[in-house]
């Protein structure tokens, strides 16, 4: 793992990213070149179809660019191998989805459980580490409630308890609080800032919404796959 | 381990899939073992076969019998160091369904030449000594809870009316392979018994020989002498018998086997489906925990051991089932399975039938799983 160059934790260099739809190319990202550092709170914003969940996906390694370099934590991404980058994520990226993406069967416990699976922790340790995640979230006596029993802002929180739980570099956002009324989305955006505040996460999130976007520190525009200045 | 839970945890979203999953594959796998079982309580009736035994019987049929007064010309043919006689009986206790072999049989030469059947001295005195005696294998005397001094009523179908037996041994079989399920009585007994016109007929004669090599010699020589007479005789081992018993009712271990195989492929087919089916509809999820880092491996091993769980766990079911049910039901199917016996060799090899069908039916789903790309199977271009 190389250490990140000038205290930037995402590094973009002129990439690039086209979808094939039949027989069409489709550009989404138009020569991208972004710069984001250690500890900071970056909103993106945009019109839909403008490349913004396309762009968090390059950044968390769950997408690949048609062109260009995608470097994040030290790592150009192009460089691993499939494996490697399963493990680079889970090291590193914290993942929130706008539609919270809990697993249905699986108690509120045993969803934010499920990324230190992949680390050597001792089961005791992992208990320890869950019980942390979801008092930091406010949600430990809801520890053995599966999904359909929480509210959509409960179960928001066991989604960042899950994406926090692994200590990763990076915290990543889609639309987090595109599915919520605007209590539970001001208390989830508070508890975005509490962690970048707090803890110093690297936050970057998607959002359609002006009021979530002055959350960030820093708020980047996004249109027709090309970062406004 | 840890991850045992999850694969758990992914079988019980849909309980009820899942449960007619591992039945059907438990049916199959009952079926198999059943079949399999079939076989295998054939072959152990040719096993229990013996060598320098041969079975002398009408050149045409089963169903025609011998004259008695060939009795003195085969002992006395070349080879030969012993003879006993008998009849199939064929008869019942109580209802037709509680059908059992029964054997007449000329008792004073008949424990001489099978000496696979185990009874104690007093109690083949006792037998020797009464004309209504019979003895019973244990095996029988387990399933009706017959014991010595019990008298058995057997209503004939081949000799008509009701025939009492009183119970003077239990015999045992000095091997495994050894039918244990037979009542034997006086052949004499029943001779006297029946109108003039059938008596002194013998269904078959079991011939000793010195050694198995003088088989195919003394089996010529006695077809030879009954060639030009009215009742000519087929003489083979008693393998060859058994085995040429059996393939009355075709090629059984070929039927049995197709049939076997056929159903275990139709529910494999059925759990493919299943399976794949189960795996689509997690799309998002299989995404999300990809999301979170379970590498492309990992969901292969997740997805693959679900299909292997459920098909082990439909294998332990049906597999378990026919064992615990044919021995508790101590079923011979009317005595033509003396050894029904479910061996641990057909378990084994129908556990293992299970471990194959849940690798093939869970590989498709769990390849389709790991290659799935995480951004396509979100669903989310902004």
């Amino acid at each position: 793992m190389q250490e990140p160059r000038n205290g930037n934790l995402i590094e973009l260099r002129d990439v690039h990213k086209v979808y094939h739809r039949d027989r069409n190319e489709v550009p989404v990202l138009q020569g991208i070149n972004l710069e984001v550092q250690e500890g900071e709170f970056v909103a993106l914003m945009g019109p839909s179809g403008s490349g913004k969940s396309t762009l968090l996906n390059l950044i968390a390694g769950i997408d690949s660019p048609t062109k260009g370099e995608v470097r994040v934590a030290g790592e150009s991404l192009a460089r691993l191998t499939s494996s490697k980058l399963a493990a680079w994520r889970a090291r590193h990226i914290g993942f929130i989805f706008q539609l919270y993406n809990l697993i249905p069967v699986l108690t509120a416990y045993q969803n934010v459980e499920l990324p230190l699976l992949l680390t050597r922790l001792s089961a005791k340790d992992r208990k320890k580490r869950v019980h942390f995640a979801l008092d930091l979230v406010g949600l430990e006596e809801r520890a053995k409630h599966i999904p359909r029993q929480l509210s959509g802002g409960e179960e928001q929180r066991v989604a960042i308890a899950r994406a926090i739980v692994a200590d990763p570099t990076l915290l990543v956002a889609d639309e987090p609080t595109g599915d919520l009324d605007a209590k539970n989305a001001a208390d989830i955006l508070g508890l975005l800032q509490r962690l970048n505040q707090e803890l110093g996460k690297t936050i970057l999130m998607v959002t359609h919404d002006p009021h979530a976007a002055e959350r960030a520190q820093k708020t980047l525009h996004l249109d027709k796959g090309v970062l406004q200045p | 381990m840890k991850y045992f839970r999850l694969i758990v945890a992914n079988l019980m979203r849909a309980k009820r899939r899942t449960f007619l999953t591992v039945f059907s594959i438990a049916v199959a796998l009952f079926l198999f073992c059943t079949l399999r079982t079939v076989i295998t309580s054939f072959e152990a009736s040719l096993r229990a076969s013996q060598a320098t035994r041969l079975v002398v019987r009408h050149a045409a049929s089963l169903v025609f019998p011998l004259p008695l007064a060939y009795r003195e010309r085969l002992a006395q043919v070349p080879g030969v160091t012993g003879i006993t006689y008998g009849n199939w009986f064929g008869g019942y206790y109580q209802d037709p369904k509680n059908h059992f072999a029964q054997f007449a049989m000329d008792v004073p030469t008949m424990l001489d030449l099978f000496p696979e059947t185990v009874l104690p001295p007093d109690q083949a005195q006792a037998f020797r000594s009464e004309r209504t005696a019979c003895i019973i294998g244990r095996a029988l005397a387990k399933k009706y809870g017959w014991k010595i001094g019990d008298q058995i009523p057997i209503v004939g179908t081949i000799f008509p009316g009701e025939w009492r037996f009183n119970v003077r041994g239990i015999y045992e079989g000095k091997t495994r392979d050894v039918d244990e399920n037979t009542l034997f009585f006086h052949w004499d007994f029943l001779n006297e018994s029946l109108p003039e016109g059938r008596r002194s007929q013998v269904g078959i004669y079991w011939l000793r020989i010195g050694s198995p090599d003088l088989a195919a010699a003394v089996s010529h020589r006695v077809d030879a002498i009954f060639e030009n007479s009215p009742q000519p005789t087929k003489t083979e081992t008693e393998k060859a018998f058994q085995a040429g018993f059996i393939s009355m009712i075709g090629n059984v271990q070929l039927l049995l086997t197709i049939i076997g195989s056929a159903i275990v492929f139709a529910i494999m087919l059925v759990t493919i489906n299943t399976m794949m089916m189960a795996a689509r509809e997690r799309t998002t999820e299989i995404a999300v925990l990809k999301t979170l880092g379970f590498s492309d491996g990992l969901i292969l091993r997740l997805v693959a051991g679900e299909a292997l769980l459920v098909s082990l766990l439909g294998g332990i079911l049906g597999c378990g089932l026919a064992a615990l049910v044919f021995h508790q039901l101590d079923f011979t199917g009317g005595g033509f399975f003396p050894n029904f016996r479910v061996l641990p060799a057909t378990v084994l090899t129908g556990l293992l039938l299970a471990a194959v069908m849940g690798i093939l039916s869970g590989i498709g789903p769990a390849i389709a799983a790991a290659r799935l790309r995480i951004a396509s199977a979100l669903r989310k271009v902004a």
